[in-house]
């Protein structure tokens, strides 16, 4: 880019001209900031002062801007010009909406507009205009992996947007589960009837489009590549390969149903007419409508048993911890295949707790009490085939006593068990010496350990599948973005990720292929996709300083990072999500963006105005993640929650890229006290970018040695998990910091 | 058992739950029940219940034919309607422990020694003997000495203060006793209602289970 | 004009029946607001809710289909009002059950023939509280006002039947305001957030449980009394009975000191309106509502 022309617009707008000394403000810019010029205006987001911005950036006069206004979140459509470089000073959320308008705090108050000032020029300064690299292209063609419910719909879906889309299944049919239902739970209005699953013609719809490939009897033997431009490999039973390109990835591989013949208490083996609940979809396609016959002697069956939960919400060894989420509508559904060949026939469920999902599982229920399928809240503890019936003991947990009943046929609502490939963690853990080196994978991965057979077979060093969260299933950001895996450009859909019924398989279909067409719409214009949608920044590696310690390529939670054949980085930046955790892991700093990096942070850090030990003004600083934490700091200044002037606040992609020369710098250089936010981190995260604030919590559980080595106090440096509604407590945590230095006193470190 | 009885136990044999849809009124609703609990809990007499609405479904769902219809609960309603106003599943439930105590009523299955199937049976006897209007005072003397004579003395003595405020706030007639109020019509009236018994009665015999 | 409407006064209203005085002050607000209540000639008992025993569900819903198809030859093109709770609520669910159910509608009008009439299900059934709210308003409720209740302090207490479960028009099954909006139209004080507005009073239970449901009578006039007030105002003809004339007992029981005059809505309006004691029938209440007496008396 061309010189760095830099210029300030402070707003006076919103209170900010009565509460604050503007020219003060505009004197700090210019004469500490270096700004060439400052300009004030009463009411800068209205058409007026926007103008006036454009019409200095069209003159040539200005490419780095600073915005001393209100929240980087707020007026952004306003403050949206092209080509230039930005930093916001928060003057309106981060200070008069969170400070007194009391004479006494004037004076601590303006201080702190005064340092946003001062951090906002620091920041603009160092940062660069980031460009597409131009190494793109354009790849209008998904792959999906399964030929299931979820893949063909996934399938149509692309191709009815104008894609092109590639169906790899590995077995010699079409349809997967779906297509051995006898019927499937209504997925419209009224919802009161089973309807027909739908899958020949669902079959007949992906053959009939020219949009879509199939490969049948095939599998996934080689990914390699990143959004945009994936080299598959897909090999025949016969041997075959073929490989081919592709803009983005879909697994849709589903599941297994849980081997129920470890329930031994409920005689499954025992006798055939005890079945799971594909069994009775079995037996149920045999009688087609008319009365359904039991296994062992075809006697038409009277009284037919649905147990709930059974091997699943369950911490028994051998059991499934977590509900399947589809097989109470199910077991309804069964029900009333006999209900519906004859209402005299006795069928019951028994159940813990019923859960009908969907905007029509209560609608369905409802349809099949109304049918007169018993419901009955108890807890099935023994099947016991006799002659000619199966006796089943069961405690009713309403009315307290236990139950002995006679029953023709009884049904098990067996779990979902996702079909994930291999779980790269325990693979790459095993041959683990070194543990803070955690996960580096330097051996290659031990075969014999592969308790699953790969489905994506990624040529990353990261291993071959998808990362798991919990019980196996495929990690697929569960809380925010739904499909969005940890491998950029491949989303997880239907049982794979989650258990779920053929509804919820059927959106999230079309959700995982809106996701990977936006995906390879992205990176063939070099942009990040979520959460960061639309960033050009990739990140930028001074190859010279790199002590090849590994870091980046293990932190990063997307397996952007491969290593060349010299064992430095190779950065994948289509894989890249712009989180930076990357560039938090360098412990020699040669990693950063070009919006973003360690001195935009650094620099904003130093030129917070130190006063001196004894001023009793100490500076607190406060990283605080993008996504959730400054938001909730943000509402608390809408909802003038006050909190105090001492805290300087700085924005981060997410913790994960907090570099630890920040909080080192920062302690020399003389704050008392220090305070991260990131969000949720563990099995339950909410982290956006999933590892970021697990990784930045670990990194900071070993500053104590840091702030030892310095002789000061373990209390002044906290980090949190901050979730977006924390809305009172962001403010208590920063008091309390306050509070803290109180008691402890200020940092020696200010010079 | 009163004969009535016999032939429902009769007919209905282990298909309870068909027995309370034919013959008790809004029973249909009955199997609709999804056991949350939330008419136990809103019930001013909820703790007296021997068997709280929500478990009198489960019970005739288990076909407890004899527990439900001899059981005291449904006599504790106070017809608040707080059940039916809460009930997420929008059933009658008031309308429906009216209906199964009626039923257990005609059945002569009630419990004997409660007062309300009394007091409720007086209250009905009133209306229907009394020209079809209620005499308040016959209601109120024939109530307190539904326990026998005795009792009833104790009784009225004790609620002898009340009687006395009732009459000088002008909201008592003693003369009532020698007749009171009625409708003119009592005689259409009664054929009316003996008519509508007798279409009810039809209806659940026609019933086939 | 004056309002017509097709009145059903029930058993309790009639003369020196329990809730004559309320019957003697509806009338004279009636009076004042310009509304003339026909009584329906010939009316039939409803059963209330403890009728259940004797009566099935068809001659339960043929005695208020009676009151109903006489109201529909005797006032056409009137509402049905009621001013008892019990009597409201069996009359319109006489009304909506019928008119949703053909069969019913049909079996009801065969029991009806005996007596010569037909129920054709063409009333609106309404409470006299939703006359007072939708007919008249509170403004207009207001304007009436001569002598307004000031510095008292009331706890409007709703109760079941005619808050469940059809409830006032627009009003909440828990915690319904028209009540309270009512008691401040005419200048008195609502007791805020009144803890027992709508709960049960035991019914018609008093008589055959007297024990458990004086228990809940003592909590509706213990919050009344924690609330503040001067008295409870009610809609109901069971709730002010149960709510006034049992506090003895349960004094005697429990050993509280309770002389909380309970009166209805139509008893404070009369008393705003300027009538005199006698016309808003405070010598009906056991209880004296010594407060009022004064007011009237001015």
């Amino acid at each position: 880019m061309a010189e760095k022309k830099l210029g300030a617009y402070i707003c006076k707008g919103c209170g900010i001209g009565e509460r604050l000394n503007t020219d003060q403000l505009a004197n700090v810019a210019t004469r500490e900031g270096k700004m060439s010029f400052v300009k004030q205006h009463d009411f800068l987001c209205n058409s007026d002062g926007v103008a006036m911005i454009q019409a200095d950036i069209d003159a040539g006069t200005v490419n780095h801007l600073v915005i001393a206004a209100c929240s980087r979140r707020a007026k952004t459509d306003a403050f949206n010009f092209a080509d230039v470089a930005i930093s916001r000073a928060n003057l309106r959320e981060g200070i008069i909406w969170v400070r007194p308008a009391t004479a006494e705090a004037q004076e601590t108050t303006q201080e702190m507009a005064e340092d946003y000032i001062r951090m906002g020029c620091a920041e603009v300064k160092f940062i660069n205009l980031p460009a597409a690299s131009n190494e793109q292209s354009l790849v209008r063609h998904v792959l999906v992996v399964g030929g299931g419910f979820t893949g063909l719909t996934a399938a149509l879906e692309i191709a009815k947007a104008g894609y092109q889309a590639t169906i790899v299944e590995k077995s010699a049919s079409l349809g997967g589960v779906a297509a051995q239902l006898h019927k499937r739970i209504p997925n419209c209005s009224p919802f009161a009837e089973s309807q027909s699953n739908g899958i020949a013609e669902l079959i007949a719809q992906v053959q009939g489009n020219n949009n879509i490939t199939l490969h049948l009897n095939s599998t996934v033997t080689q990914t390699s590549g990143a959004p945009g431009r994936f080299e598959v490999k897909i090999t025949q039973e016969s041997g075959s390969t073929i490989t081919a390109n592709f803009g983005s990835i879909i697994q849709a591989s589903g599941f297994k149903p849980y081997d129920a013949t470890q329930l031994l208490e409920f005689a499954v083996g025992k006798s055939p007419d005890v079945v799971d609940q594909l069994g009775l979809e079995a037996l149920a396609r045999q009688a087609n409508g008319g009365k359904i016959k039991r296994p062992s002697d075809g006697k038409a069956v009277q009284s037919v048993l649905f147990v709930q939960c059974a091997g699943q919400r369950s911490n028994k060894p051998g059991h499934l911890p977590y509900c399947s989420g589809h097989c109470c509508l199910t077991s309804v559904k069964q029900a009333m295949y006999f209900k519906d060949s004859d209402p005299n026939i006795d069928a019951m469920v028994v159940y813990t707790e019923l859960r009908m999902p969907g905007a029509g599982g209560e609608d369905f229920y409802r349809s099949g009490q109304n049918k007169g399928i018993t419901f009955t809240k108890g807890v099935v503890s023994e099947v016991i085939p006799n002659s000619g019936s199966l006796t089943v003991k069961f405690n009713d947990l309403i009315l307290n006593e236990a139950v002995k009943q006679e029953f023709d046929l009884v049904v098990l609502a067996t779990g979902m068990v996702p079909n994930s490939g291999v779980n790269i963690e325990e693979v790459v853990a095993a041959p683990e010496e070194d543990k803070t080196e955690a996960k580096t994978a330097t051996a290659a991965p031990v075969e014999t350990k592969l308790a699953a057979e790969s489905i994506l077979n990624l040529d990353y060093r990261q291993g071959p599948d998808i990362p798991q969260l919990v019980h196996g299933f495929t990690d697929s950001h569960f809380i925010c973005f739904p499909y969005e895996t940890r491998r950029t450009g491949i989303y997880a859909a239907g049982p794979v990720r989650r258990p779920m019924d053929m509804n919820q398989a059927a959106e999230d279909a079309a959700g995982a292929a809106l996701k990977a067409i936006q995906a390879l719409e992205n990176a063939a214009l070099g942009r990040a996709a979520h959460p960061r949608v639309g960033d050009l920044s990739f990140p930028q590696f001074r190859k010279e300083g790199c002590t090849q310690c590994k870091r980046c390529t293990v932190e990063c939670p997307f397996g952007a990072i491969n290593e060349d054949e010299k064992r430095y980085p190779l950065f994948n930046e289509a894989r890249c999500r712009r989180c930076g955790t990357c560039m938090g892991a360098c412990p020699v700093r040669v990693i950063s963006f070009e919006n973003y990096s360690v001195d935009t942070v650094g620099q904003a850090i130093k030129a917070v105005d130190m006063p001196d030990e004894f001023s009793e003004k100490p500076r607190i600083l406060l990283l605080a993640c993008e996504n959730d934490a400054y938001p909730a700091l943000d509402m608390a200044g809408m909802t003038r929650q006050e909190y105090s002037a001492f805290v300087r606040i700085i924005p981060v992609r997410c913790l994960g890229s907090v570099n630890t020369i920040w909080i080192s710098d920062a302690l020399n250089s003389g704050y008392d006290g220090i305070i991260l936010m990131g969000c949720q981190k563990g099995d339950n995260y909410q982290c956006h970018f999933v590892k970021g604030s697990e990784i930045a919590h670990y990194r900071m559980s070993k500053i104590d040695d840091t702030l030892k080595q310095l002789k000061l106090e373990t209390e002044r440096v906290k980090t949190y998990e901050i979730a977006i509604t924390d809305i009172q407590r962001v403010p208590q945590l920063i008091n309390e910091m306050a509070n803290t230095i109180a008691k402890i006193g200020m940092s020696p470190f200010k010079f | 058992m009163s004969q009535l009885n016999a032939t429902k136990v009769e007919k209905y044999r282990n298909h309870f739950l068909r027995e309370v849809e034919a013959n008790v009124e809004e029973g249909h609703w009955v199997k609709m029940c999804m056991q949350c609990g939330v008419c136990s809990g809103s019930c001013p007499l909820g703790p007296y219940w021997e068997h709280p609405p929500q478990e009198i479904f489960m019970m005739i769902r288990a076909g407890k034919r004899e527990e439900v219809l001899k059981s005291s609960s449904m006599w504790f309603c106070t017809s608040c309607y707080n059940c039916i106003a809460r009930c997420p599943r929008e059933l009658p439930i008031t309308h429906i422990m009216h209906g199964l105590a009626h039923y257990a009523k005609r059945l002569g299955l009630a419990p004997q020694n409660q007062a309300t199937p009394k007091f409720a049976q007086y209250f009905w006897d009133n209306l229907y003997n009394g020209g079809g209007r209620v005499n308040e005072l016959k209601l109120g003397l024939s109530l307190y000495f539904m326990n026998g004579l005795v009792e009833g003395i104790k009784t009225a003595l004790k609620m002898r203060k009340i009687g006395q405020g009732m009459y000088f706030s002008k909201r008592m007639n003693p003369f009532e006793i020698f007749g009171g109020h009625s409708c003119k019509d009592s005689q259409g009236l009664k054929a009316a209602l003996n008519k509508a018994r007798e279409i009810e009665e039809a209806k659940a015999a026609q019933f086939k289970g | 004009m004056v309002k017509q409407y097709s009145f059903y006064p029930g058993c309790s209203s009639q003369k020196l029946a329990s809730s004559y005085n309320q019957l003697r002050s509806t009338q004279s607000i009636c009076e004042v607001l310009g509304i003339q209540l026909n009584e329906i000639p010939d009316w039939n008992c409803c059963s209330a809710s403890i009728g259940y025993a004797g009566g099935g569900e068809l001659p339960r819903l043929t005695l208020s289909a009676r009151n109903l198809a006489l109201s529909e030859k005797e006032h056409p093109g009137q509402d049905f009002i009621a001013t008892c709770a019990a009597c409201w609520l069996s009359s319109r669910e006489a009304n909506d059950r019928l008119n949703e159910n053909q069969q019913l509608k049909t079996e009801a009008n065969e029991a009806l023939k005996e007596a010569n009439l037909t129920f054709k299900g063409e009333k609106k059934v309404r409470h006299m509280v939703e006359v007072l709210i939708e007919d008249i308003g509170y403004e207009e409720m207001a304007k009436h006002v001569k002598k307004p209740l000031k510095g008292l302090k009331i706890a409007g207490y709703v109760g079941c039947q005619t808050n469940r479960p059809f409830g006032i028009a627009g009003e909440s099954f828990e915690n319904p305001v028209y009540l309270d909006k009512m008691i401040a139209t005419l200048g008195a004080e609502p007791v805020e957030n009144y803890d027992k507005k709508v709960s049960c009073c035991g019914g018609a239970l008093m008589f055959s449980e007297p024990e458990k449901s004086q228990a809940l009578v003592k909590d509706i006039i213990q919050a009344a009394y924690d609330g503040g007030a001067d008295m409870i105002v009610t809609p109901c003809p069971v709730c002010q009975m149960n709510t006034e004339v049992y506090q003895e007992h349960i004094n005697q029981k429990y050993g509280t000191k309770f002389n909380l005059p309970s009166v209805y809505y139509s008893t404070l309006m009369s008393v705003a309106y300027g009538k005199t004691a006698k016309e808003s029938a405070l010598d009906g209440q056991i209880i004296k509502a010594k407060k009022l007496e004064e007011i009237a008396a001015k």
